[in-house]
């Protein structure tokens, strides 16, 4: 922090940037609350695919919810990742951020907290209704929204990684989904897993640890990832 | 001076040597192929579970192998290109793709064959095909990206940081595919697993992982070639072996 | 050799056709990853010198123009 405060004396250090960050970034989702509503919408819609694809029958819906809640909250969060840079990056000031003396990785994990916050958190907060709709077993509900909190904070992280590599392109949208599919399989697998455990009764606090250390690794890595990945688009 | 010097001299001297290795290691691998393909189709006494079917094997799992070590060959060559900025790991990396890819491909084809007999069923969701299936979208998603960059310095860049990114996921993939299968499909289906393979059908197999990993380079360094070639389009040595 | 005739290798005791077409698609897949370098360097080499031909031509370096057709 002494460096930028030596060169700009008017510089805050990188908490308090990093706080103006999130804040504006938040302020910005806030002022479109379309863009917030969208993917909320997005999950309902899909959500009442299932049904009218599988059949309205309770116990085949009690079935698959695990499965399906979180595989619509990983396309909904998949729906939003291309987002997460494209504003800035065509306005400009992504590459203003990149020249500031800021460090780019605090900075980037602002950037994806305030898309989380946004999108991941506000999904997982409404899953019970959702899961209501599927006839999930009410006693999985508490692991739902855990695994949902904890998975979609690596999805979100994940996700920025195609983002970042993505932003310069004209038409990111669909590559996008191709990049970082792969990478969301882990999560699909072990967050789906911790509701079914729950849903049988057995314990998932396991796989809600494990949902955690990938969140972990995400956390340590996937900035430096998406810094880089920032950086190549915008020389490119 | 010397950076000068290597600069100038990299690419036509990979260029060169690229193919003074080629024109003795091409005819050894096809070769090796041959006999390898032949001993293991051939020579080899059937499996007394799978009967002849099993034969399968000795192109399943050097393409399976290598196909995975190319991922990593890749990445290694993304990861030396980012570091060191050297142009020559770009290419090295560019080339791996298709070629991984391929063989992927090859892995996933055979052992839907390989099922068919074995299993009653084409595919199975087995933990292994899952993951050989996962390893495939990885390698198009690296040439999927490379191709929609119109700068191709940014989008080897790209690739490099997606495959390395890929790189840290391959083994978390791995264990929870095989975590996912070991929890939905109690060990039913399970074939040669652990238990152990008999030398006179181990040794067609070395033979054939030995030569699919030659093809692996024979292919890289073709492929880079080419590339070596495209790149350096107007510089005096290419403007000298397109004329001469 | 296992198999006694030709016909026995072809037929597998039933597995033949499975074991042959998964040979039989590796090696198209292994022919085309070996030709299409060469297809592509080819195709290149081409374009390359066609290149510096027309810029040759341009740059009035007619000696030059003579030996580009070699390829």
């Amino acid at each position: 922090m002494s460096a930028p405060v030596a060169i700009f004396p008017e510089a805050p250090g990188t908490l308090a940037f990093c706080a103006r960050l999130l804040r504006r970034q938040l302020v910005l989702a806030l002022r479109r609350p379309v863009d917030i509503g969208n993917p909320l919408l997005f999950f309902a819609m899909v959500v009442a695919l299932f049904p009218l694809g599988l059949g309205p029958a309770p116990g085949t819906l009690a079935t698959f919810a695990p499965g399906i809640l979180w595989i619509v909250a990983l396309l909904a969060n998949l729906l939003t990742a291309d987002n997460l840079f494209r504003g800035d990056f065509d306005d400009g000031s992504l590459e203003q951020l990149l020249l500031s003396p800021q460090p780019l990785y605090t900075s980037v994990l602002a950037y994806v907290l305030s898309q989380w916050l946004v999108t991941g958190a506000l999904l997982a907060l409404l899953s019970p209704l959702f899961a209501l709709m599927l006839n999930l077993a009410p006693g999985a509900i508490p692991t739902l929204v855990c695994s949902l909190l904890l998975g979609s904070g690596v999805l979100s992280l994940v996700g920025g990684i195609g983002a970042a590599l993505t932003v310069g392109l004209r038409r990111g949208g669909m590559l996008v989904a191709l990049l970082i599919l792969p990478f969301y399989m882990p999560v699909l697998i072990f967050g789906s897993a911790a509701v079914q455990a729950a849903v049988i009764g057995a314990p998932a606090g396991a796989h809600l640890a494990i949902l955690g250390a990938m969140l972990c690794l995400a956390l340590a890595l996937a900035p430096l990832a998406i810094g880089a990945a920032l950086r190549i688009s915008v020389d490119a | 001076m010397w950076s000068f010097f290597h600069k100038l001299g990299s690419p036509p001297w990979l260029y060169g040597i690229a193919g003074s290795i080629l024109r003795w290691l091409l005819p050894l691998t096809l070769l090796a192929l041959i006999a390898g393909a032949s001993w293991g189709l051939l020579f080899t006494p059937p499996d007394f579970r799978q009967g002849n079917s099993y034969r399968i094997i000795y192109i399943h799992v050097p393409a399976a192998v290598v196909a995975l070590a190319g991922y990593y060959v890749m990445a290694l060559a993304g990861a030396v290109s980012l570091i060191w900025k050297m142009k020559m790991a770009d290419v090295a990396m560019k080339a791996c793709a298709p070629v991984g890819a391929a063989l992927t491909f090859i892995a996933l084809v055979t052992g839907a064959i390989w099922g068919k007999p074995t299993w009653g069923t084409w595919w199975v969701w087995d933990a292994r095909i899952t993951s050989m299936l996962i390893l495939l979208f990885l390698y198009l998603g690296v040439i999927a990206l490379y191709e929609a960059y119109d700068n191709k310095a940014a989008a080897a860049k790209a690739c490099a940081v997606l495959s390395l990114v890929g790189t840290v996921n391959i083994p978390i993939i791995y264990k929870s595919v095989d975590w996912w299968y070991s929890l939905h499909q109690p060990a039913s289906i399970k074939f040669t697993g652990g238990s152990t393979i008999d030398p006179s059908m181990l040794y067609p197999l070395m033979l054939m992982i030995a030569s699919f990993y030659a093809l692996f380079t024979c292919c890289l360094l073709l492929n880079m070639r080419v590339e070596i070639l495209r790149r350096e389009a107007r510089t005096n040595w290419v403007r000298k072996l397109v004329g001469a | 050799m296992y198999f006694d005739s030709v016909h026995a290798a072809l037929a597998m005791e039933g597995h033949g056709p499975f074991v042959w077409a998964a040979y039989v698609i590796t090696l198209a897949v292994l022919a085309a990853m070996l030709t299409a370098p060469a297809r592509r360097a080819r195709r290149l080499r081409r374009e390359l010198a066609g290149n510096f031909k027309r810029n040759a031509g341009r740059g009035g370096g007619a000696n030059e123009v003579g030996n580009a057709s070699g390829t």
